[in-house]
């Protein structure tokens, strides 16, 4: 009897939003008098950041910082049309109708900026900072502060934008089922190193090196913190989670988190994460929607790296320990 | 975490002002200090509390209801039964036109799992909800039931669902979702190997912080205030419309801050009975999951079970692959016939195989409907295709990295849906493991790019 160690790989692909149902997101984007930013969404945010990702994209569109910018999302009174929150499509979808509002806005901007200066509105640029500047001539500027108040105060303009990102639904053809689901992939390969207790059956994943390809990373430390959560979620799913631990028998299950088995703090594997960039073509900034695929790859990652530890393979799920120790008795046997 | 900009560099713009920084999340400190607010922190005086009489069969016809003694119960205030509902028979994705209406929002005549709503009850404490919830008579007779996905398709099996008529979910290319790529069959016949492999899950539990619930409260104009962890507000306002028969713009939803959803709060279960409810009593009412409810009554992940038989060459390359998926939707479709068919177009993997023919199931059973969660018609299949690489990988004597170099896709490669790949990234991402995981391949390996082929 023996702690056996072992590691897997898996590589693994994921599709960036939905689009068999058609699945559209709106997004209106206004300034108020004193040129703070309101993005007004139907989506959600579930705890996994949308509200920032949504604020960074709309400033850096608009050209102000992030804090100049505040998210109004989720009231069916003010927001317009979003499908929800599902489907890796938040980032990508709000994001790119977030981007087309953000954008009119911007124009309209520049314009009462242009009255103001007295110069072709394409003749300005922002600087990020707040502040609008004649290009090569930046000692001719003005604040979007001021900007705001001469459009509302002055020029009676409404410095706001009206964004949508809608696909053509695709409807699967009968026979060959030709379709187009989704507009772009992420990727990622794990590698899990892994020990199994041949005399207990119990796992413990000590590693996880895992590469994520995700368009861009638009906000890199909330990336991170969906990549280390979908990663332990991933071995979750390995080793531990199931409401039917005996399915198809339906006798067994948890009712509460002292019976539903997830991994604790001192279950954690040491997790490396890298993310590489390639972005893709209709996303915001190139940004295509981490938040699913990133707890994938560890499933099978860890189980190849059990059978590469004890040498029997478990091909349901979870791989409890008493499954690899009844498929070690078998093997035994065999 | 680390950011490898050295790949893809030329195609990517940096240096920009707001995106690419990591910049503070805005509600982080309400969240990290106990302020933020949530729906369940909305109370509003005269609040009732519902809570569900749940079917304790899998399977059964209900002969007769009796809530004369638990209306008697101090503190009820109304009991609601399907005939109190206007659309009772209703199914979410029917406003994507993909039907039938085969769920009840309170069982009508029949249970089809063990936990199905049958009953509301109405309560001015939750205590007394809970109580005279316990007083509701249901007199069942118990039907056969069926749980394992093979017995329900085979003939003469229990019928879970009269609304389908059949224990499968009937696409318009039939009894499942079909992909058909090149020829499956003269593909194995030129494999060196072919082998064939059964992947079983199942279900599982999004386990979300806060549990699925709402808060409904009339505006006293006719209209209804309903405040919701739901992801998607306007699926279930407009679900909610019809199954209350209610003009949308007698309904408004407020959301936006959840505690975790995974997918669990895509279903339109909570918020139709609560407005409902508020409707019928004019006064606010809370209807909040307990954590035994969101574990066994809401949707889980579906289990399933896939089928998988892959001919490879000796050098490697996969030639043909023929999946069977099946997906078990529980009682009721939900989102699961959406699910399966996701599938159908990821099984081939991120991998160019020529010949490719899968068929995806959406299986009813008696069980808790399972529904959307994280990588919803994805995940369990990864699961079985990558375990599945490394069984090849090694049937042929090969490195299971090295496999995956050799089938990886690249940009332009057809894929089985009939899509050219694009912006493809798998064989950067399986370098960069290889180097972080000191686990290394040939050089040619390490030489290869996404770009294309032979680049």
């Amino acid at each position: 009897m023996a702690i056996r160690r072992g590691r897997g790989v898996a590589a693994i692909n994921y599709p960036t939003g939905m689009n068999l149902g058609g699945d559209p997101t709106q997004a209106l984007v206004h300034s108020t008098p004193t040129g703070n930013f309101m993005v007004t969404l139907s989506s959600v945010d579930l705890g996994q950041g949308m509200k920032q990702i949504m604020a960074q994209i709309c400033a850096e569109t608009i050209g102000v910082p992030t804090d100049r910018v505040v998210i109004d999302t989720a009231d069916t009174d003010t927001g317009p049309h979003c499908m929800g929150t599902f489907a890796s499509r938040g980032t990508h979808r709000a994001g790119n109708a977030v981007i087309q509002a953000a954008k009119e806005a911007r124009q309209v901007m520049l314009e009462v900026a242009a009255e103001e200066l007295e110069v072709n509105a394409s003749d300005l640029e922002t600087d990020g900072q707040g502040n609008i500047l004649v290009k090569g001539a930046p000692q001719r500027s003005i604040s979007i502060f001021d900007v705001a108040l001469s459009a509302h105060f002055k020029r009676g303009r409404s410095i706001s934008g009206r964004g949508m990102f809608l696909i053509p639904r695709s409807y699967p053809e009968k026979e060959t089922g030709a379709m187009k689901p989704s507009t772009c992939y992420a990727h990622a390969c794990t590698v899990a190193e892994v020990e199994v207790d041949d005399e207990t059956g119990e796992v413990t994943v000590l590693n996880v090196k895992n590469v994520f390809e995700i368009g861009r990373a638009l906000n890199p430390k909330m990336v991170e913190q969906q990549l280390v959560g979908g990663s332990w979620m991933g071995i979750s799913h390995a080793l531990y989670e199931t409401t039917e631990p005996y399915y198809p028998n339906r006798d067994h299950g948890g009712t509460d988190f002292n019976q539903y088995l997830m991994p604790g703090p001192g279950d954690l594997a040491e997790t490396e994460i890298i993310v590489l960039e390639r972005p893709s073509a209709d996303g915001p900034f190139g940004a295509k929607g981490p938040g699913e695929m990133c707890a994938n790859p560890q499933i099978p990652a860890v189980a190849n790296a059990v059978f590469d530890a004890v040498g029997v393979r478990i091909d349901t799920l979870p791989i409890t320990p008493e499954r690899i120790l009844r498929a070690l008795k078998a093997q035994a046997a065999g | 975490m680390e950011l490898r900009k050295d790949y893809f560099a030329d195609v990517r713009k940096d240096g920009l002002n707001e995106i690419g920084q990591p910049r503070p999340r805005l509600d982080s400190p309400g969240h990290v200090t106990g302020k933020t607010a949530y729906f369940a922190d909305r109370n509003f005086p005269g609040m009732l509390h519902l809570k569900m009489v749940r079917s304790p069969h899998h399977h059964a016809r209900i002969r007769s209801i009796d809530t004369s003694e638990a209306e008697k119960h101090p503190g009820v205030v109304r009991v609601l039964t399907a005939r109190d509902v206007p659309h009772n028979v209703y199914t979410i994705l029917i406003l994507i036109q993909i039907g039938p209406e085969d769920e009840t929002v309170l069982a009508d005549g029949k249970v089809r799992w063990k936990g199905e709503a049958v009953v509301a009850v109405l309560a001015e404490t939750e205590r007394a909800a809970l109580e005279a919830a316990a007083k509701v008579r249901v007199d069942y007779e118990v039907l056969p039931a069926v749980f394992d996905m093979e017995e329900a398709l085979k003939p003469g099996a229990p019928v879970v669902n009269e609304y389908h008529g059949q224990n499968y979910y009937l696409y318009d290319s039939g009894e499942c979702r079909k992909v058909r790529f090149g020829d499956v069959e003269a593909g194995f016949a030129q494999a060196d190997h072919i082998l064939e492999q059964t992947y079983q899950s199942s279900p599982i539990e999004h386990a979300p912080t806060e549990t699925t619930g709402c808060v409904v409260a009339p505006e006293g104009n006719d209209r209804f205030t309903c405040y919701t962890n739901t992801q998607a507000m306007f699926f279930t306002l407009d679900n909610a419309s019809i199954i209350l028969q209610m003009p949308g713009s007698k309904l408004h939803f407020v959301g936006g801050t959840v505690g975790g959803g995974f997918g669990g709060k895509v279903d339109v279960i909570v918020e139709p009975i609560a407005i409902l409810a508020a409707k019928l009593t004019g006064r606010p009412v809370s209807f909040i999951y307990s954590r035994e409810e969101e574990m066994q009554i809401s949707s889980p992940r579906a289990a399933e079970k896939v089928v998988i038989k892959d001919g490879v060459m000796k050098d490697g390359r996969i030639v043909a692959r023929k999946v069977i998926g099946y997906t078990d939707a529980g009682a009721y479709s939900r989102h699961s016939p959406y699910g399966a068919q996701k599938g159908a177009a990821h099984y081939p993997g991120p991998y160019t195989i020529p010949n490719v023919w899968i068929d995806t199931y959406c299986v009813y059973t008696n069980r808790t409907p399972s529904s959307a969660m994280r990588g919803f018609g994805v995940t369990i299949g990864d699961f079985a295709l990558e375990v599945q690489m490394d069984k090849l990988a090694r049937l042929i004597g090969m490195d299971p990295f090295e496999f995956r170099f050799i089938n990886a896709y690249r940009d332009g490669d057809m894929k089985a849906h009939r899509q050219p790949t694009e912006g493809a990234a798998l064989i950067e991402c399986m370098q960069e493991t290889s180097r972080a995981a000191n686990w290394p391949v040939a050089e040619k390996y390490m030489a290869m790019s996404s770009y294309r082929k032979g680049a």
